[in-house]
């Protein structure tokens, strides 16, 4: 078995995987990235909007600093947010958007004197200052009190990908794309390293390592309407599970974005409403100010997709050969600003729908967007339950978004965790000796090669892998979405139960030789489902609603029963994941109150109860 | 009615000893809205589980699945069928490495182009976490995020006539990257390090000006302009290093 050592292995190498890379190997650690496809199509690169960092140098955003950005955050978070990793993040934001610009990021820059901005359908002016022209400038996003987005056009991600990439090389980091990591290498106490496929050949290849990175991102696949590329299949997620001893913080926390263009789902940012454009109904009417005076359009991600549903249920969308939908409307905006500041957004438009969003209306509805749960860390990065593993991104719960994630925040997070905990990685690997044990190292390619071998043969039995995986995105997409109730997730945890046993079933179709597309889905379909019945039953056990978790038979955030996080196990041979819970924060500077948007309706931690619907 | 289409795909499958390069025929029923990302994942799942092909962002946005679609360099995720003739002949892009059927291996190529230009700002200065940022005028920011919005999905490449002649032409791609150098201030190179990397005939002397790159280019990037300024500019750098022998 070729077998390869380092002192430290990001399996990812999105922004996350990459920055922690930068640190560990600027320390002169030996550092390898793995990624499933080379590094710059990684989903980092499809973020648009912005990177939230309080510099506060625009108009707009005069006044910010990490103490703003910190309650906007928290209170985004549904107050679900761990605060002394949101106090860390909010702190190091600032410093993290510089040393992107050092490095190359084109920042769109303040621009002094009087422009008009666009809010609510209506026209105003502002003043940019002529002390901070050149300075990087920010835009509006939902959920935040100051202009606080750093962006570069609609292609913020991109432009950030590509520039930490370019550091990666101009460190020698080596990258190996089209690698999967299939099964983490550990003894119960200590990870090692992973076993994993190459997807150029097929073959499989250890490696070893004194600390071991999950930065796989999100995993929004397991839906059938998401706006995540296609590789966002929970690698990362499922092999920390699968070791019986790493839980999965908070699975219960997906969130869906307001606007994912109909048919396919593909995301459209926030910048468009932050940079004032409006949700239309059937009538072409707003509708967001009726429910949300105060901040309209730009209320937090889960609140503005739960009335865009509600509005639907109404019978307020437009209809479509695809379902009900909405519009967003950004002809206000005009040809200039389209064509400089949204410009992915116009091709998509072109490409995708073939509608120019200068003179037509963009069909948009919720569709599934992030994870804010994923594989749980402390505030240093490092995994719970296992020596040596670390993770970050996406794919981490560290946990600065709670139930729910402000726009923006994502791209931060990357970057300012990668930082942070590459640092902390730094600080472990001082003194850090480990035992390679070839015993544990065979045992586990062993049993990854006896998988592989029994899915060729069908073995277990002759079940399609993408018939199974459909009718799993379906069964969460019906009963998981962005309104739960008792009987639905009920329902879904039964029918994934035996989704589940059918994905035991798998067997391939065709010979599985090489690269083969159908094996690959085939290692990771159980896995999958894995989630998928954490991510639902975690949902049946949250009697409350929260965040983006909202149960229509417990309309209530219940800080009383259920101000904590759950942290979900999978034991060898059950059929439902093991849950345990802990204090979502034990440091807390802003104590639960009301977030300003949404529905107010709240049982306190003394039981008293405040706020009543909206609806 | 809806159309049926024919799909003629290139397979070889070089981990499989039993495959040879051969065409192998699909067909389906054009549906509504119907891109090569729905079509190519319908024939895999229903018709042929085995069959490789590249698709990440499916949005136009990360540039993995381009192909040679009716003999043209082009993104499948956001080519609609619609804009096809019923037959559709998908071929994996020239140059780059055969991985397996319409999947090529970009990231060694892309890497050594990486390296080759040396893609990355060059400073002597150091980050200072507690100093503001340099300021930059928006309007330059704006001209480096145009050249910067490139995705490396290949295009160019593939459809370069310099680059399927010679194989260690850097393509537009490396040209597009240098002239995003040049433009940004913070690049400290000077014209003749820049001169040294692409002032040869694998870079910019040996473009034919045929510009293929700038038509199938999927993000319309103004390769034309670039390679055009990059050539001047560094045909008067060989002038001026001419002269500096001379004397």
């Amino acid at each position: 078995m070729e077998t390869i050592f380092t002192d430290v292995l990001c399996v990812g190498a999105g922004l996350a995987g990459e920055r922690v890379a930068i640190e560990a190997a600027s320390a002169g650690f030996d550092t390898i990235c793995l990624s499933i496809v080379p590094a710059r199509r990684s989903h980092s690169s499809a973020a648009q909007g912005g990177m939230q960092a309080a510099l506060g140098h625009c108009a707009m955003g005069e006044g910010d600093c990490p103490d703003v950005h910190f309650v906007d955050t928290v209170k985004g978070s549904d107050w679900g947010a761990d605060q002394e990793v949101v106090r860390l993040f909010v702190d190091r934001a600032p410093e993290a958007v510089r040393e992107m610009a050092f490095w190359g990021i084109p920042w769109n820059r303040v621009v002094p004197g009087r422009s008009t901005y666009f809010k609510g359908g209506k026209e105003f002016e502002k003043v940019e200052p002529t002390e901070k022209e050149g300075f990087i400038t920010a835009r509006d996003f939902g959920g935040t009190a100051k202009w606080r987005t750093c962006y570069t056009s609609d292609g913020t991600g991109h432009t950030l990908l590509y520039t930490m990439d370019n550091k990666v090389v101009q460190l020698g980091v080596t990258v190996h794309d089209r690698v999967e990591a299939i099964a983490l290498i550990h003894d119960g106490e200590t990870c090692t390293g992973v076993v994993t496929r190459c997807l150029k050949t097929g073959k499989l290849r250890v490696y070893l390592a004194k600390a071991t990175v999950i930065a796989t991102g999100g995993y929004g696949r397991i839906y059938r309407e998401t706006t995540n590329a296609v590789i966002n299949d929970g690698g990362g997620a499922i092999i920390a599970l699968d070791t019986e001893v790493v839980p999965l913080g908070n699975p219960e926390a997906i969130q869906f974005h307001p606007t994912g263009i109909v048919p396919t789902n593909i995301l459209v940012t926030e910048g468009c409403r932050g940079d004032g454009g409006t949700l239309l109904d059937v009538n072409e009417e707003r509708f967001m100010p009726e429910y949300e005076p105060e901040k309209a359009e730009l209320a937090s991600r889960d609140v503005v997709s739960r009335w865009m549903t509600h509005h639907i249920r109404r019978g307020l969308g437009v209809k479509s050969a695809y379902g009900d939908h909405l519009w967003l409307d950004i002809r206000l905006l005009g040809e200039k600003h389209i064509k400089t500041k949204l410009r992915e957004v116009e091709e998509i438009c072109n490409n995708f729908l073939g509608i120019d969003p200068i003179t037509q209306l963009i069909p948009v509805r919720p569709a599934q967007h992030y994870t804010m749960a994923g594989v749980r860390t402390n505030k240093d990065g490092a995994v719970y339950g296992l020596r040596g593993l670390f993770s970050a991104g996406e794919a981490a719960c560290w946990d600065m978004h709670g139930l729910n994630r402000l726009g923006g925040n994502s791209l931060a997070e990357t970057v300012v965790a990668g930082k942070i905990v590459g640092e902390k990685i730094v600080e472990f690997l001082q003194d850090y000796e480990v035992q390679y044990n070839t015993g544990v190292i065979r045992g586990e390619v062993t049993k990854q090669q006896e998988r592989i071998e029994r899915l060729i043969s069908s073995k277990e039995g002759t079940e399609d892998v993408y018939s199974v995986r459909n009718a799993m995105q379906s069964e969460l997409m019906e009963r998981v979405g962005i309104f739960r109730n008792g009987a639905d997730l009920q329902k879904a945890v039964d029918n994934l139960q035996e989704i589940y046993g059918r994905a035991k079933k798998v067997g391939l179709r065709s010979k599985g030789a090489g690269a083969n597309p159908e094996l690959g889905l085939a290692l990771k379909i159980q896995g999958m489902v894995k989630l998928a019945l954490c991510t639902a039953y975690a949902a049946l056990q949250r009697t409350e609603s929260r965040g983006c978790h909202a149960r229509e038979d417990y309309e209530a955030r219940n800080d009383r029963d259920w101000w904590k996080r759950t942290l979900a196990t999978w034991k060898e041979g059950a059929d439902l994941p093991t849950l345990d819970y802990e204090p979502a924060t034990t440091y807390v500077e802003l104590p639960p109150g009301e977030r300003g948007y949404g529905v107010c309706k709240i049982i306190s931690c003394d039981g008293e109860i405040i706020g009543e619907d909206k609806s | 009615m809806a159309r049926k289409l024919k799909f003629n795909i290139f397979r070889y499958n070089p981990q499989d000893p039993d495959s040879s390069p051969h065409t192998d025929t699909f067909h389906l029923e054009e549906t509504e809205s119907m891109s090569l990302f729905i079509a190519l994942n319908q024939i895999r799942e229903e018709q042929d589980p085995s069959l490789q092909f590249d698709f990440c962002c499916r949005a136009g946005i990360c540039g993995a699945c381009a192909m040679m679609i009716n003999g043209r360099p082009g993104l499948a995720c956001h080519t609609l069928t619609k804009e096809l003739p019923e037959e559709i002949t998908l071929m994996p892009l020239p140059i780059f490495k055969l991985i397996g059927d319409l999947s090529v291996d970009t990231g060694s190529w892309f890497r050594a182009m990486y390296d080759k230009v040396e893609s990355w700002v060059h400073t002597d200065k150091s980050f200072d976490p507690e100093a503001d940022e340099e300021r930059m005028d928006n309007a330059l920011a704006e001209e480096i995020y145009e050249l910067e919005r490139c995705i490396e999905c290949g295009c160019c490449v593939a459809g370069c006539g310099t680059a399927n002649m010679r194989g260690d032409f850097v393509g537009a791609v490396a040209m597009n990257r240098i002239a995003r150098f040049i433009m940004d201030p913070r690049d400290e190179r000077s014209e003749r390090e820049y001169f040294e990397i692409i002032g040869t005939d694998e870079g910019i002397f040996g473009c034919m000006g045929l510009l293929g790159c700038e038509d199938v280019c999927p993000k319309h990037l103004p390769l034309q302009d670039q390679l055009g300024i990059l050539r001047r500019k560094m045909g008067w750098s060989a002038v001026k290093q001419l002269f500096r022998f001379g004397k």
